[in-house]
């Protein structure tokens, strides 16, 4: 027999918002970000944890939304692709993604973004062996990853201080 | 890399031509900020989330459905079962095939028996996805199994099951493409060579975003609302609505961004259709997101097609005259697309070759398997691995270079155009110089070297491979008559609508619904050319309304021919616009329309600069000032001008099976170096390259990433990526935890290399490309085969998991069978 699922009320701070809301217990994290709050630039691939499209980075680490649930989000502060940029403007990966043809369709995008951000900051001057090793969890079925790896290779070398930035600013928040 | 950056600088200086410039996409910015609007991000004010049920059992009889339980739990709004679908139904979905598969009745929810692991039995709408999912759990379904048939060969047997009763056989279509005289080449040759079975496997590009819809049938209107990431609407529309009872201008699609397509986002029209009829019953909007394991259980698999008893006429020189096989394509459950499939590959008969002697005898059957319909590369490729596989076999056979032999037998460059036994005309290309340059690209020479320094018996082995390819574009969908000679379809077109709007903004909507190709970029591109501004200053309406945008019956994004038929429809419309700007600004200036030009978003006098009027004048003088010009005038300027192009094509010779079928040929040459271990069977990619030859390049960073994307999925689909049925029906790679999809540590760096031999018989030079002819596919499988003996079995199946290499680099010593003989009349070679 089914019963209905209980509820629960949690806090959590997303790009230096905080949310306080009710969610059933069982409501997976990703759904949380997507539907509850709309913030739609978290995508969703897979359902297993394989393709990386929810990647975000919750309390400095890189996590797959669809492998949490709401509740297991209760405090943390985390951040999507909609906190990488500038009231509008892209930040240097996001630029260089641009300038390097970096993306196709789009939709991997968002998580290869967050997953290139948690490299960079955890190693501000990768190898490309250790940038296909930073995005092995991210799949894209367009670009065969040689623009993607180009781009976090040139983001890497023009602005690690700019990006830094950035990050010390999202965490102060 | 330069070639973007360069492009970005080109935007803000003046250039000559914006048609060949690398310059950034426009559709980038709103995807890196997170702000694309894909399906699932879509939704509508009391709309329900749908869930399918679907068949555990490959093939079985339903004996009943009690849905009781499910509408028992709260929040569930409503459920749909295959009887109730039918009778809400005016008749079964348009069929394709001609003969006893024309009788094939298929619903949008399966209705009497399942066919496939995964066939949808019924659908069910709740106030959340997760009540939905819980309700579908309840639905009590008793089915009596069936023995299953899950091979292409076997289900043309008469002993094999039969899927469709009222076919009464599992063949969809059979027919025979025969040209020039094989049998007089095989018994005249110096050479034959047989090869006793080749096999493609299944495999699918799996976009990251699946399947999805947001449908409303409105009652009142009749208005049936579908916003879905379909990547060929308009054609979703023609199956659904005699089947619906709905006609096309009732219904209103639309999409924005997609998550990729490659092909397999036309085949989903069933289940648009099982969710407009649950909206209908439900009397509320109804939303779906196909999860991943139902995407691959249900959605869509490429072609996998078995080649039988392959002969092969060669002369001592090495010239190979033709070829004779019989092909199995396994279609899986149902006939979404094909038997399309069928024909489509005769686009590509000879390969890259001039092979005269060509006879196929092409069956297309039913198993109880996940439907198949467009694949990157579609049918075309499965054909090209097997010409591929002839040319790698007949070298390795009868002591030839592979380099070499492909050299001796490619259509050369002074060939073109260049007619093939069944009346396709290839239009331009350089396949030598293009192979040179792969080859370079790859350090062929050093790894040669290696190559013998290593030997073999030391653990490890290098192998060397190319593979030769065309990625033939825009079709002529009068080859369709070869299968059902009654089908109402020729010729291809695109349609597009270029406008000044109120306050003079330029603006140009596509019949197109890309998934990633860059269509707004490019189409701004060539519209800035004509009209003679910055592509910054025309917008190109994002995705596709119905409502706004223009279409035609062949309307989408597939088959690679946007460079040809989408950007000749965007010509066309902004040549007719910049004629009206033309003539309304020449009225208003009081010159004659010779006298004046187009500059920056004005129209100005040619021989005095200072004489102008801006695009908003001419806006005002049209739309909210119009008293002021002539009658003539108002009754010729719309300032929204509509093209559709149209490619100059004929009906095909259905009997012969002979005509152009598609308008353009690009080639791709594909090389690649592996290492293979000894202990495991594990391939290791060295170095890769693909050189591509679309003719003109609209934006070369495009074209580059479509070269490496169309790369990628091949060597994954080579490597990692197969689904394989057990005998049962059921698929062993339900998930990505099975399906290995190519990872960034799996797939090499891909280097590129082009040649722009343009096309003559298109509008500007360009043709279509895009799906790259499943180059990677050929090049990993001659590279594995040139690690193996001479005695070791050939490489016999397009997917070659370490398993698979392990077996053959043992084949010779345990003395399997090798799966090649050759007859010789002459000696040596």
């Amino acid at each position: 027999m089914i019963t209905q699922s209980a509820t629960q009320a949690i806090e959590v701070t997303i790009n230096g918002t905080t949310y306080r809301r009710v969610v059933e217990s069982r409501q997976l994290l990703v759904h949380f970000i997507r539907d509850t709050l709309g913030l739609t630039g978290t995508h969703i691939g897979c359902d297993t944890g394989s393709c990386g499209a929810c990647s975000i980075i919750m309390n400095g680490k890189l996590v797959k939304s669809c492998m949490l649930l709401a509740p297991q989000a209760d405090g943390a502060v985390i951040e999507t692709v909609e906190g990488l940029g500038n009231d509008g403007e892209l930040s240097t990966l996001q630029e260089s993604f641009r300038d390097h043809h970096g993306l196709q369709c789009g939709y991997c995008t968002p998580g290869m973004l967050m997953a290139a951000t948690y490299l960079l900051r955890n190693n501000p001057s990768p190898t490309e062996e250790e940038i296909r090793r930073g995005i092995k969890g991210n799949i894209c079925r367009c670009t065969g990853y040689v623009n993607i790896v180009r781009s976090i290779k040139a983001a890497a070398d023009s602005t690690q201080a700019e990006l830094g930035d950035s990050v010390a600013k999202e965490v102060s928040k | 890399m330069s070639a973007a950056s360069n492009g970005r600088t080109a935007t803000r200086e003046r250039v000559t031509a914006w048609t060949g410039q690398a310059i950034p996409r426009k559709e980038d910015d709103r995807l890196l900020q997170g702000e694309g609007s894909f399906v699932d991000d879509m939704g509508m004010q009391g709309q329900g989330y749908a869930w399918f049920v679907r068949s555990p059992h490959a093939h079985a009889r339903i004996v009943s459905i009690d849905v009781s339980p499910a509408l028992a739990l709260d929040g569930v709004y409503a459920v749909l079962t295959g009887e109730e679908a039918k009778a809400m139904c005016k008749e079964p979905f348009f069929r394709i095939a001609p003969g006893a598969a024309s009788h094939i009745e298929e619903w949008p929810l399966a209705v009497g028996k399942v066919r496939y692991q995964g066939d949808a039995v019924a659908v069910v709408l709740a106030d959340t996805r997760e009540n939905a999912r819980d309700a579908a759990e309840l639905i009590e379904i008793e089915y009596d199994p069936l023995p299953a048939v899950v091979d292409g060969v076997e289900a043309a047997e008469s002993s094999a099951p039969i899927l469709h009763e009222e076919a009464g056989t599992n063949l969809a279509w059979n027919g025979v493409f025969d040209y020039g005289d094989i049998d007089w080449a095989l018994e005249n040759a110096d050479h034959v060579v047989k090869i006793d079975r080749l096999h493609f496997h299944r495999f699918s590009s799996t976009p990251i975003e699946a399947a999805g819809a947001v449908v409303d049938w409105d009652l009142g209107s009749g208005v049936v609302t579908i916003n879905t990431n379909h990547q060929m609407p308009m054609f979703a529309a023609m199956f659904m609505g005699p089947t619906l009872g709905v006609p096309i201008n009732k219904f209103s699609f639309s999409s924005r961004d997609i998550g990729g397509a490659f092909g397999t986002k036309i085949g989903f029209y069933p289940q648009l259709a099982a969710l407009a009829l649950l909206s209908k019953k439900a009397g509320r909007p109804v939303k779906w997101t196909e999860y991943r394991t139902e995407n691959l259980l249900s959605s869509t698999h490429g072609n996998e097609r078995t080649f039988l008893d392959i002969e092969v006429p060669v002369m001592a020189d090495g010239t190979i005259l033709g070829f004779k096989t019989r092909a199995y394509d396994d279609v899986g459950a149902y006939l979404h697309y094909e038997p399309l499939g069928g024909v489509i590959w005769s686009q590509v008969l000879p390969g890259c070759y001039k092979l005269k002697h060509i006879r196929v005898d092409y069956s297309a059957t039913l198993t109880n398997k996940c439907p198949v319909s467009p694949n990157r590369g579609y049918s075309r490729m499965q054909h090209l691995w097997l010409v591929e596989r002839i040319v790698d076999t007949v070298a390795r056979e009868l002591g030839f270079d592979p380099i070499e032999l492909r050299k001796i037998n490619f259509i050369r460059p002074e060939d073109y155009p260049y007619e093939t036994p069944n009346g396709c005309v290839y239009d331009s290309g350089d396949l030598p110089r293009s192979l040179d340059m792969a080859l370079e690209l790859v350090n062929a020479d050093y790894w040669r070297e290696r190559q013998k320094e290593l030997g073999k018996g030391k653990g490890k082995r290098i192998g060397i491979g190319v593979g030769s390819t065309l990625d033939s574009g825009t079709n002529n969908f009068g080859q369709a008559r070869i299968i059902n000679p009654e089908l109402p379809f020729s010729g291809n077109g695109e349609a597009a609508i270029a406008k000044l709007d109120l306050y003079g903004e330029v603006n140009i909507n596509l019949g197109t619904s890309p998934q990633g190709q860059g269509h707004e970029t490019t189409s701004a591109q060539v519209a800035a050319d004509i009209l003679n501004l910055s592509p910054d200053k025309v917008t190109v309406t994002v995705g596709f309304e119905q409502a706004n945008n223009s279409y035609i019956g062949f309307s989408g994004t597939y088959a690679s021919q946007f460079a040809v038929t989408g950007l000749g429809a965007v010509m066309g419309a902004a040549q007719k616009l910049r004629d009206e700007i033309l003539e309304v600004g020449a009225y208003a200036l009081g010159l004659d329309k010779d006298e004046v030009e187009l500059v920056d978003g004005s129209c100005v006098s040619k021989s005095d600069p200072s004489k102008s009027i801006p695009f908003i004048g001419i806006a005002n003088l049209v739309y909210t000032n119009n008293a002021v010009l002539t009658p003539e005038l108002r009754e010729k300027v719309s300032l929204t001008c509509r093209y559709v192009y149209t490619p100059p094509f004929q009906v095909p010779d259905t009997t012969r099976k002979w005509g152009n079928l598609t308008l353009t040929y690009a080639s791709q040459i594909h090389a690649c170096v592996v290492e293979v271990d000894e202990e495991t069977g594990e391939v290791k990619i060295l170095a890769y390259a693909a050189v591509d030859d679309c003719g003109r390049r609209i934006n070369p960073a495009i074209v580059e990433g479509q070269v490496h994307g169309a790369a990628g999925l091949g060597i994954a689909a080579a490597l990692w990526e197969s689904f394989d049925y057990d005998e049962d029906g059921q698929l062993m790679q339900p998930s990505f935890y099975e399906y290995h999809v190519g990872t960034a540590l799996d797939i090499p760096d891909i280097r590129t290399g082009y040649i722009e031999s343009p096309s003559p018989f298109t509008p500007n030079g360009a043709k279509g490309m895009g799906e790259g002819g499943g180059g990677a596919l050929h090049a990993v499988c001659n590279a594995i085969q040139d690690t193996l003996n001479k005695d070791d079995a050939i490489v016999y199946d397009s997917h070659n998991s370490w398993e698979r290499v392990y077996n053959l680099l043992k084949s010779g010593e345990r003395q399997a069978p090798r799966g090649v003989s050759v007859l010789s009349r002459v000696s040596g070679s």
